[in-house]
C-alpha cells in the first residue's frame, strides 16, 4: 500500500481550508526507460474528500497532475472537531483512505 | 528523455523495433501495450468519469468531450497561476468560480499531449475553489474551465514554462 497521506485541515474565516498532499508516481505514459520502452501510465484517478462520511469534492485526475499531487480545497460546511475523510484511487485500482479532525 | 514531444503511438513503435533489435523480452512489450491499452478500464468501477475527456487533444476536442462546447469567457472564472513557471513538473495553478450553483470545476492545458488536467466534482458542502500542481511540457495556455447552473464558462491564461515537465 502507498505511504500515507498528510492532510491538514483547519479553520478559518468561516470555512475549512483542506490541504492534501498525496505519495504517488503520478507517471505520465509518456516517457521511456533506458531501453526504450514506455513506462506506462500510473496516476491517480479519483480523489474524494468528505466531511463526516458525506462527500463533499471529487477530483478526477489525467497524468498532467505533480508527482506527489498536492490539493487544496475549501469546504464550507465544515467545523471544528467534524472528520475529513479522504480517498484516492489509480489506475491501477490502488487505493489509500486517510483521515484527520478540523482544528 | 525527450519524449515530451512524442505521443504514446510512436513510442509504441519504436519500443517494439528496438525489441526486435535486441530480441529481448517480447513480454515486456506486450505489458506495455496493455497497460497503454488498459488505461481506462480495470478500475473503471472507481471512476464514473468520462474518459474520452482524458483522451482528447487540446482545448477545443476536450471541451468537446466534456459537452462544454460554446462556453463563454466569464470574470468570474478566475485563474491563480503565476505567468511563467520555473519548473514545468510541478506548476501551482488556482482555480476559483463566483459563480452561484457551481458544480464542476476543471483544468485543461492547451498544448499538453492529452489537455484535461483534471476535473472537480464540487458537491454540496464545499467551495467551488481548488488548487494543484499541473506539469505543462511547455509554454501554453491554459483554461479554466466551471459549470455552473448546468451552463459552462471559461477563462483562459497563459504560462510560460522555462522548463519542460515531462521528465518528471
Amino acid at each position: 500500500m502507498a505511504d500515507p497521506m498528510k492532510i491538514r485541515a483547519s479553520f478559518k474565516d468561516g470555512g475549512v481550508d483542506l490541504r492534501i498532499l498525496m505519495a504517488h508516481e503520478m507517471e505520465t505514459g509518456q516517457r521511456k526507460d533506458p531501453a526504450g520502452k514506455v513506462v506506462p501510465a500510473w496516476h491517480i484517478q479519483e480523489v474524494v474528500a468528505a466531511v463526516n462520511g458525506k462527500p463533499v469534492i471529487k477530483a478526477h485526475w489525467g497524468p498532467a497532475i505533480s508527482k506527489n499531487p498536492f490539493l487544496r480545497a475549501r469546504i464550507k460546511a465544515a467545523k471544528i472537531g467534524d472528520k475529513i475523510t479522504v480517498t484516492w484511487v489509480d489506475n491501477k485500482g490502488d487505493k489509500r483512505v486517510d483521515e484527520t479532525t478540523v482544528a | 528523455m525527450n519524449t515530451c514531444s512524442t505521443r504514446v503511438g510512436a513510442d509504441v513503435v519504436d519500443s517494439s523495433r528496438r525489441l526486435a533489435m535486441q530480441a529481448t523480452s517480447s513480454l515486456g512489450l506486450f505489458s506495455a501495450l496493455v497497460s497503454i491499452g488498459m488505461l481506462t478500464p480495470g478500475t473503471a468501477a472507481a471512476q464514473a468519469f468520462n474518459n474520452a475527456a482524458f483522451q482528447a487533444k487540446g482545448i477545443v476536442d476536450t471541451m468537446k468531450a466534456l459537452g462544454a462546447a460554446g462556453a463563454i469567457e466569464s470574470k468570474d472564472v478566475i485563474i491563480t497561476a503565476s505567468d511563467i513557471a520555473e519548473n514545468g513538473a510541478v506548476v501551482p495553478v488556482g482555480i476559483r468560480s463566483a459563480l452561484p450553483k457551481t458544480e464542476m470545476l476543471a483544468l485543461i492545458v492547451e498544448k499538453n499531449p492529452n489537455g484535461l488536467a483534471g476535473a472537480y466534482d464540487i458537491l454540496d458542502g464545499a467551495d467551488a475553489e481548488v488548487q494543484m500542481n499541473i506539469k505543462m511540457g511547455q509554454s501554453s495556455d491554459i483554461v479554466a474551465l466551471v459549470k455552473a447552473d448546468g451552463k459552462f464558462f471559461i477563462a483562459r491564461k497563459e504560462i510560460k514554462v522555462t522548463l519542460g515537465g515531462c521528465g518528471g
